[in-house]
């Protein structure tokens, strides 16, 4: 199959990707419904409509448009809320129908992954006991979180391959008084984002073609049970993961390659709590400082709490080291809401994130000091006591 | 019998059998099969492995000493090592189909349940992140963000703090207004996490790492088991059962 040749494609054109498809691909849905037949779980089958994209091996994968029931993030709604935020706000631009649930825990993932302070059996009820939340309010899980699209992965893969597993969550949702609820697909917001890639673009408002961007993959969304993983031929040829590129390629900015694509971004579960200087001496030079030397891009487009976080917010002490750094680092969902005209403050809560972003802003055509005149100005009924929330009618 | 690959030995006075225990906790758990399938020593893992440019770390160390079950090696590692992986997963590009990475996760999860003075050393700034996601059913709460708990990640921490409220309210989905959980989980949705946890055994685990946040954390568990008129303590690990 021929490469993808893009002038947009900045370093990509020296790099060959073809396309090896994996012989020894299994669909698991078989299991999964085959274990639903047996009367062991429910299947929350993905709603219509749906699109169907080609997973890293060649399933078919099928993601919904709308009903998503919005299993969201700890570390995006705590710390970086202009992500739920602005995946919202898209459904609300489309009309498409979401729930915001309230009886949703977080994965725990991240502290699974940080301390180990826990085990398979608790890991596995949290999942489904969210996801039988979803089957009860009649909505389809739609993940936020890539560690938790990791992590609800590879617990599909213990209770399909674990008997004993299946028995103690069986168990423990008896008790709880819910269903043993398994979704047909485990469906992160960037492949609805990918999906949902064209009809933004149709939507969009900003011209993109001087901004450049490079991308950073969650380790746990494409390393961590990568059949699940959107790849398409029309992007490196299969080779890599097309999400969050697709969309930047289509709203027509430019992606820039560079070295250490595969690397994490030093995030590390406990590392960015508790061995700081890790994760930090990490993100800057080996991430940061590569994307700056080899590419000087713009912005980058990440799709995860850690990976946002780690390659944010270690850029400020990199500086005293004389680190190459100073790079505005946004979710692909944040990006595609603003070249759709959304609020960068209101909306997209850019406020929150760590390094300068208003040089990025006005090369995008938004003028960010009008725009934070505008944030703050909407704060005043809440500051004075006439209301005690913003609203969506109010962004 | 295997002698372990440092030379400093750190553990060399544990007995042998302790050692054995360990390993052999390991190799029980459920998913060892399945992470562990024998290693080449080929090196591809390290390779992959980003912690492994930055710490005295190896995925291939550890897949190897656990194939010849270098016992007093695993020891070693055990105790040091496995708290240097980043927890990414790199390392499944391995050509043999190991999980090196999640050979580390079963590690940590065996020296958290013995209560292994090194697993406690490791958590030992962590534990009040384990009592935030443990109580709240959320890790990363607004409130943290503290120019004290982070004074490198620059001036915005401070200024995200003194605003924090503010902020929090003018978020527009309703779900997001908290600021000490990362969202609004409802009471039942809690009871229901605090459940699983007594249900697993989870909460019994916290007691091996940090006494403290386990007593606090019991409390409130209790104190709303309580509303939902069940006695936290008649709640049976069903683990223990079978
Ligand atoms: S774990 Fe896998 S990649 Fe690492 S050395 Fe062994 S066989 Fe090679």
């Amino acid at each position: 199959m021929e490469e993808k040749k893009s002038a947009s494609f900045i370093g990509l054109d020296q790099r060959k990707f073809t396309r090896k498809p994996n012989k020894k691909s299994v669909d698991y849905r078989h299991e999964l419904f085959e274990l639903e037949e047996q009367g062991e779980l429910e299947v929350i089958r993905v709603p219509e409509p749906y699109v169907e994209v080609t997973t890293k091996f060649g399933r078919t994968k099928k993601i919904p448009l709308q009903g998503g029931w919005h299993h969201k993030s700890c570390g995006q709604c705590g710390h970086i809320p202009g992500y739920p935020t602005s995946i919202f706000w898209l459904h609300r631009q489309f009309n498409l129908d979401y729930f915001d649930p309230k009886d949703q825990t977080s994965c725990t993932a991240w502290n699974y992954y940080a301390s180990s302070a826990s085990n398979v059996p608790a890991q596995a009820a949290i999942a489904v006991r969210n996801f039988a939340q979803a089957k009860v309010d009649g909505y389809f899980p739609y993940i936020h979180c890539g560690t938790s699209y990791g992590h609800y992965k590879e617990t599909r893969e213990q209770l399909l391959h674990y008997p004993e597993l299946r028995k103690q969550v069986r168990t423990i949702m008896d008790k709880l008084g819910l269903p043993f609820a398994f979704p047909e697909e485990i469906v992160h917001y960037s492949e609805w984002l990918h999906v949902m890639r064209h009809k933004i673009a149709e939507r969009k408002v900003l011209d993109l073609s001087n901004i450049t961007v490079t991308v950073h993959p969650a380790c746990h969304y494409h390393k961590l049970v990568p059949e699940d993983v959107i790849y398409d031929d029309d992007y490196f040829n299969g080779q890599r993961t097309p999400v969050m590129t697709a969309i930047a390629d289509v709203l027509g900015a430019n992606v820039a390659d560079y070295s250490t694509w595969h690397d994490c971004c030093g995030f590390g579960f406990r590392h960015i709590l508790v061995s700081r200087e890790f994760s930090r001496s990490f993100a800057a030079t080996r991430k940061i400082e590569r994307m700056k030397d080899e590419a000087n891009p713009d912005l980058l487009l990440t799709q995860d709490t850690g990976c946002l976080t780690t390659l944010d917010k270690s850029q400020f002490a990199a500086k005293a080291h004389k680190c190459n750094v100073g790079l505005p680092v946004m979710s692909d969902v944040q990006f595609a809401a603003l070249a759709m005209g959304a609020h960068p403050y209101k909306v997209c809560q850019l406020h929150w994130h760590g390094v300068d972003h208003k040089p990025l802003l006005e090369k995008m055509g938004i003028d960010a000091d009008k725009a934070w005149a505008e944030f703050e100005e909407s704060l005043g009924p809440i500051k004075s006591g006439q209301k005690q929330f913003l609203t969506w009618e109010d962004v | 019998m295997a002698r372990s690959i440092y030379r400093d030995r750190k553990y060399k006075d544990v007995p042998y059998e302790v050692k054995l225990d360990l390993f052999n906790q390991v190799k029980q758990d459920i998913r060892w099969k399945d992470f562990m399938k024998g290693c080449f020593e080929c090196g591809v893992c390290v390779g992959a492995c980003p912690t492994a440019r930055f710490c005295d770390f190896s995925p291939r160390v550890i897949t190897q000493t656990m194939s010849r079950e270098d016992v007093d090696t695993f020891y070693e590692l055990m105790n040091d090592m496995i708290w240097d992986c980043s927890q990414c997963f790199s390392s499944t590009r391995c050509p043999r189909k190991n999980s090196p990475g999640g050979i580390v996760t079963i590690m940590r999860e065996v020296a958290v349940k013995n209560g292994l003075e090194s697993a406690k050393d490791a958590l030992k700034t962590y534990s009040r992140i384990i009592y935030k996601v443990m109580s709240t059913g959320t890790q990363v709460a607004p409130d943290m963000l503290q120019p004290d708990f982070f004074p490198d990640w620059g001036p915005n921490v401070k200024v995200v703090a003194e605003n924090l409220d503010v902020w929090r309210r003018a978020i527009p989905p309703d779900t997001l207004h908290t600021t000490e959980l990362a969202w609004d989980v409802s009471d039942k949705t809690k009871f229901q996490l605090y459940m699983i946890f007594k249900l697993t055994g989870n909460l019994e685990l916290i007691e091996q790492v940090d006494e403290g946040i386990y007593d606090i954390l019991g409390e409130t568990i209790e104190e709303l088991m309580d509303e939902y008129g069940v006695e936290a303590d008649e709640v049976e690990n069903i683990l223990e059962e079978n």
